[in-house]
């Protein structure tokens, strides 16, 4: 069939373009601004040319942070993943219990992220936290404000409370989608329950666990309310990760050149392994259907 | 390989089932003996895929035994049954590539690796798929797919039975008569008991030495084709086998006659009283038009190549007759029956002639 060309079309994207330019592309521009400039306040700049940027870069601080949050996001990503999988997996396929489970999975979704650090902040303290003064009572030495490792654990925790169910969730929805005659026709073929996951389970749920991955990676890389709210950054900066340190180089410190480089090398970077994670899956993709 | 028997087995899907309709499978025995190439036929939902995942072990019997030679396997799963089931619509592991796909089942039991490659190179030489062995089974056709998921039924030698769940549904129809015959051979070079669903009487006549009728739940015939075709042991198998199907006709028995609207048919046997709803079942094959006999209104005539199908009205039941090339139909038609293959039907079941 031959395809009529119609490039007026692109006319109807207009409206969205205008709407975005607004609401996003402007604003970024003035970061923009900030980014080659420096200002000393009444609306007076002076070119900066790149060297924020080159601070940035050779910036220890940025260094750290970063460190700090590709570890962060590699232990979510190593826990979050195959859990939710094996929660999937766990699920009721129907009935009453499959819908009570879907729900009871939504809840933490569901909830705003400075609610769940306000929760955890409470949960986890050692005077009146419920989990705190728990472990205290069994003798932990548990202090997630003054012991870094307790921090991340907390921190870590709670994204893995906040965040599995989306990943399980995901997986659920793939899961689903299987026809019975697979299982019915593995259990013939005398397969194990390893090669039911391997070759039946897991392909079926690789479109969607790409995209579980990829928003897992980008929402964590992002992180910045929870882990806030909880721990401030601290004990130190050993929480601080990319977004809290930028919030406080732009907001407490009022370093906006710097912190307009930042943003843009940070977003940049997101960027960046956004597409690489894409264009690699896809290609796994074309290459198994040679 | 062995015999299967089915004993005292019912089926439904429904927890606490009541009356006869809640179940999809009712009360049969039922014994389908080793090596025989078995058919079962009748139209969909009459409960024939749920007898065969019984038979497999996907679904577990609400009541009854599944006997394998003498072994009772009711409660053992499928992987212990060591059976092979081929389902209606493609399944293969779309991640593997066709040999793969095809030595699956043998991995799984341990075989060994020398033997596993010349098995399925065998198997795949029967199904034609030497050439693209190699080849990711995903980007493959439906009906490609389905002769992988044939290949991966037959591949295992040692196989209790073979199932087969309307195998051929997706695939085009000259491949088709091309994989039936080579089924055939393969069951008389093997020898496996296999049974094949299917709602094709065609392909059921073609492919087994017996067929199983199935209709509403209930085994109502076990047969060769020649059995189906002259003594239909109840009118759904009248109806359902053969092009049209048998005419059935309100009708009166008295002894070896037959008394329709009045009118006296004869009949090769004598029978003693019936009750119920009785009715006498003709094939069209049978029926022969010519200017004597009984009254009949002609509707239309079809010609169907070979031959020519009446369709006709007697006293408002339809009434088809065969005709051969070359015959015209009078204006004022009446037919007449052979007399020895009038079969008496009271309530839906043949009636036994005395004397037999």
């Amino acid at each position: 069939m031959e395809k009529t060309q119609n490039n007026k079309a692109w006319f109807l994207v207009l409206p969205v373009l205008v709407l975005v330019a607004f609401s996003a592309i402007l604003p970024l521009m003035t970061v923009v601004n900030y980014a080659f400039n420096d200002t000393f306040g009444q609306n007076e700049f002076f070119w900066e040319g790149i060297g924020w940027f080159e601070e940035m870069v050779h910036s220890d601080r940025l260094h750290e942070a970063l460190g700090r949050q590709i570890l962060f996001s590699v232990i979510i990503l190593l826990i979050q993943v195959p859990l939710g999988i094996f929660i999937a997996l766990n699920m009721p396929k129907s009935g009453f219990w499959a819908s009570f489970c879907l729900v009871l999975m939504a809840l933490p979704l569901l909830v705003p992220f400075n609610v769940v650090g306000t929760i955890w902040q409470i949960f986890g303290r050692v005077d009146i936290g419920l989990l705190g003064h728990t472990l205290a009572a069994m003798g932990l030495d548990y202090n997630y404000t003054n012991d870094p490792l307790d921090a991340w654990i907390t921190v870590i925790v709670m994204d893995v409370w906040h965040w599995t169910s989306l990943v399980a969730l995901l997986c659920y929805a793939g899961l689903q989608s299987i026809p019975q005659a697979y299982y019915q026709a593995a259990k013939i073929d005398q397969a194990t329950r390893w090669s039911v996951f391997r070759y039946i389970e897991l392909p079926k749920m690789k479109g969607v666990l790409l995209i579980a991955v990829l928003l897992r990676f980008m929402d964590s890389f992002m992180i910045y309310t929870e882990p806030f709210v909880v721990t401030g950054g601290g004990p130190g900066n050993s929480t601080t990760f990319l977004s809290i340190d930028l919030a406080k180089m732009a907001t407490g410190q009022f370093d906006l050149g710097p912190a307009a480089a930042f943003s843009i090398m940070y977003f940049l970077v997101i960027l960046l392994i956004s597409w690489v994670f894409y264009t690699v899956m896809t290609n796994l993709d074309r290459e198994e259907n040679r | 390989m062995s015999r299967i028997t089915l004993s005292n087995l019912a089926h439904s899907y429904l927890a606490n089932p009541t009356s006869d309709a809640d179940f999809a499978l009712k009360e049969m025995d039922h014994v389908w003996d080793d090596g025989g190439a078995y058919a079962l036929l009748g139209a969909s939902g009459c409960g024939k895929t749920t007898l065969l995942n019984i038979i497999s072990g996907l679904v577990r019997p609400s009541q009854g035994r599944v006997l394998f030679g003498d072994q009772d396997v009711t409660d053992a799963a499928t992987t212990e049954r060591n059976i092979a089931q081929v389902f209606q619509f493609p399944v293969v592991y779309d991640t593997m590539t066709v040999r793969d796909n095809l030595a699956f089942p043998l991995r799984n039991r341990g075989m060994d690796p020398v033997y596993i490659a010349k098995r399925v190179g065998q198997i795949a030489k029967m199904i034609g798929m030497e050439d693209i062995l190699s080849k990711k089974a995903r980007g493959l056709t439906a009906d490609a797919k389905q002769k992988i998921s044939l290949g991966r039924g037959m591949v295992r030698e040692d196989v209790n039975a073979i199932l087969f769940d309307e195998p051929l549904t997706v695939i085009d129809p000259h491949m088709k008569w091309e994989l039936r015959t080579q089924l055939k051979q393969l069951h008389r070079e093997f020898g496996h008991t296999m049974i094949y669903v299917t709602h094709d009487q065609t392909e059921a006549l073609t492919f087994a030495q017996k067929v199983v009728v199935m209709h509403e739940g209930r085994v109502v015939q076990m047969g060769t084709p020649e059995e189906l075709f002259e003594t239909p042991e109840h009118t759904f198998v009248g109806y359902f086998i053969g092009s049209p199907g048998m005419n059935l006709l309100d009708a009166e028995i008295k002894g070896s006659e037959a008394q329709l609207q009045g009118v006296s048919v004869a009949l090769g046997a004598a029978y003693g009283p019936t009750t119920g709803r009785t009715q006498i079942g003709i094939r069209p094959e049978y029926v022969t038009i010519s200017d004597e006999g009984l009254p009949v209104a002609v509707k239309s005539v079809e010609d169907v190549g070979r031959h020519r199908i009446v369709r006709a009205e007697f006293a408002g039941q339809p009434l088809n007759a065969i005709l051969a090339e070359g015959l015209s139909v009078p204006t004022d038609a009446r037919v007449t029956f052979a007399a020895a293959k009038i079969n008496v039907y009271a309530n839906d079941w043949r009636v036994q002639p005395m004397g037999t």
